[in-house]
């Protein structure tokens, strides 16, 4: 079974690659483009994948962040990403994952209740953001925070590991009584 | 001019809105450009019709030509009609024949003729090899009613005829026989799927194989050329409640439980064509949805066998 690891080859020079994974075709491809317009000191990578696990011929990177995106005007979209989950290696979820769910602000069209997301989330212990990716500002804002968590996750920022950054946005949350 | 022909030709003028006005007499070719020129378009409606009618007379306008005037306005507004579709089979044994179109007008017109003698054909060819035929009612004894009219639109090179709801149901069998019986040419039209084409090597798409699978059962399933265009689809369902969970109230329910679903879009098939491609559900669709255009039917009653 191939299980996707976040260690298991040798980083590129200044290089990060990020694995966007979600069923909506269209909305990957916009902030993948949002992403690498961003100006951003390391050469950034975007993969784009629908499902995982991902095809196993061919010669790819080592993956420095894990994106999931939910679209939650789809429950399609949903299903896809926690079918995608089994084949995730755990040492991803300490801090080199995270769940980001579009769509929130149009609630007659949502199917996918936010709170799901955020239980999603919480099960992983991975951070969850919400944004519109069809809007243009919120879709360039998320791309720069992605960003940035991209470099961190990749090493390239001196002083800050994945993991520190997850403890960091972890403390912003509200302990609830599954975390104890 | 007839008092009634005059009647007529004012109450159409009177359905048409001012906006379409000048592109519907000019459609209909009848008046000419310097008779046109004389009608003031800020004026009230009913004036317009009245000037109308007045050039109408000068022309001495005939009930052909009243009822062209008609066809057109309905051709403007063809939208706003509910159009049913018959469609033609073909014979065993029968030869692909080269099709006339005036031959066919002269034996469509004199068939009704001959079968009802009061009755109003009229035809006016339109884009795509369709001919709008246009007839009005009457019976043995009275005149035919030019105020419901029924509509016909063939599509010579296709076994497809569509009309438009009569009130007559009786007459439907009369011109179904006579249309001829035709080979089904539809052109296959060559549409180039519109994806988006990244340019940036930076963007790595790692499912392509999927995304092609899904393109080709999307293709497979509904053809490169444009799905005709449907509004509603409707499924009636009566089936018993099944349920993995054992027992509960509705599973010892011995009627079968009534829903209604329908979907309805401003281009229904389109939106169902594209819901693979764009990542909301899997492909092959639900054989409920894409046998619409296979089986010609868009109201489903779905029961348990």
């Amino acid at each position: 079974m191939s299980v996707l690891r976040p260690l298991d080859k040798l980083p590129g020079l200044n290089t990060a690659t990020v694995l966007l994974v979600g069923a909506d075709d269209a909305l990957l491809q916009r902030l993948a483009d949002s992403m690498l317009k961003t100006d951003c000191a390391s050469e950034l990578r975007v993969h784009l994948a629908r499902s995982l696990p991902l095809p196993s011929n061919v010669n790819r990177p080592r993956v420095d962040l894990l994106v999931f995106v939910i679209n939650l005007h789809s429950k399609y979209s949903l299903q896809s990403v926690e079918k995608s989950l089994h084949h995730v290696d755990a040492s991803f979820f300490l801090g080199k994952a995270c769940f980001l769910a579009t769509g929130a602000g149009r609630e007659n069209l949502c199917s996918v209740h936010r709170n799901t997301i955020v239980r999603l989330a919480r099960t992983y212990r991975s951070p969850v953001l919400f944004c519109d990716l069809e809007v243009e500002g919120s879709r360039a804002a998320m791309a720069q925070r992605l960003a940035r968590m991209l470099q961190i996750s990749a090493g390239h920022v001196p002083g800050v590991s994945a993991m520190s950054l997850l403890s960091l946005l972890r403390s912003s949350e509200s302990p609830s009584l599954e975390d104890l | 001019m007839d008092e009634t022909i005059a009647e007529f030709i004012r109450r159409t003028i009177l359905k048409i809105p001012m906006s379409e006005m000048m592109t519907v007499l000019e459609a209909w070719n009848f008046l000419s450009e310097s008779q046109l020129q004389t009608l003031n378009l800020r004026q009230r409606k009913d004036s317009l019709a009245q000037s109308v009618v007045l050039l109408c007379e000068e022309k001495c306008a005939s009930l052909s030509d009243a009822a062209l005037l008609d066809i057109v306005c309905t051709q403007v507004h063809r939208h706003q009609k509910i159009w049913d579709v018959y469609q033609m089979s073909k014979g065993p044994g029968e030869d692909l024949d080269l099709f006339d179109i005036e031959q066919f007008k002269s034996s469509f017109k004199k068939i009704l003729q001959r079968a009802l003698r009061n009755v109003t054909v009229s035809f006016r060819d339109a884009e795509e090899n369709a001919v709008w035929i246009r007839i009005a009612w009457g019976t043995q004894y009275t005149k035919p009613n030019q105020y419901k009219p029924t509509y016909v639109v063939y599509y010579s090179h296709t076994p497809y005829a569509f009309t438009s709801s009569s009130r007559l149901k009786s007459n439907i069998p009369l011109l179904g026989q006579n249309f001829e019986i035709h080979n089904p040419t539809a052109p296959l039209q060559e549409r180039s799927v519109g994806l988006d084409i990244n340019t940036d090597s930076r963007i790595i798409h790692e499912n392509a194989v999927e995304k092609d699978k899904v393109q080709r059962i999307t293709q497979e399933t509904f053809g490169d050329y444009p799905q005709p265009r449907l509004e509603f689809a409707q499924y009636k369902l009566e089936t018993k409640f099944k349920s993995d969970l054992n027992g509960g109230i509705l599973a010892d329910r011995e009627e079968p439980l009534r829903c209604l679903i329908k979907f309805s879009s401003p281009h229904l098939l389109e939106a169902l064509k594209s819901l693979a491609p764009a990542g909301i559900a899997d492909a092959p669709l639900s054989p409920l949805l894409t046998c619409i255009p296979s089986r010609g039917m868009n109201y489903f009653k779905i029961r348990d066998k």
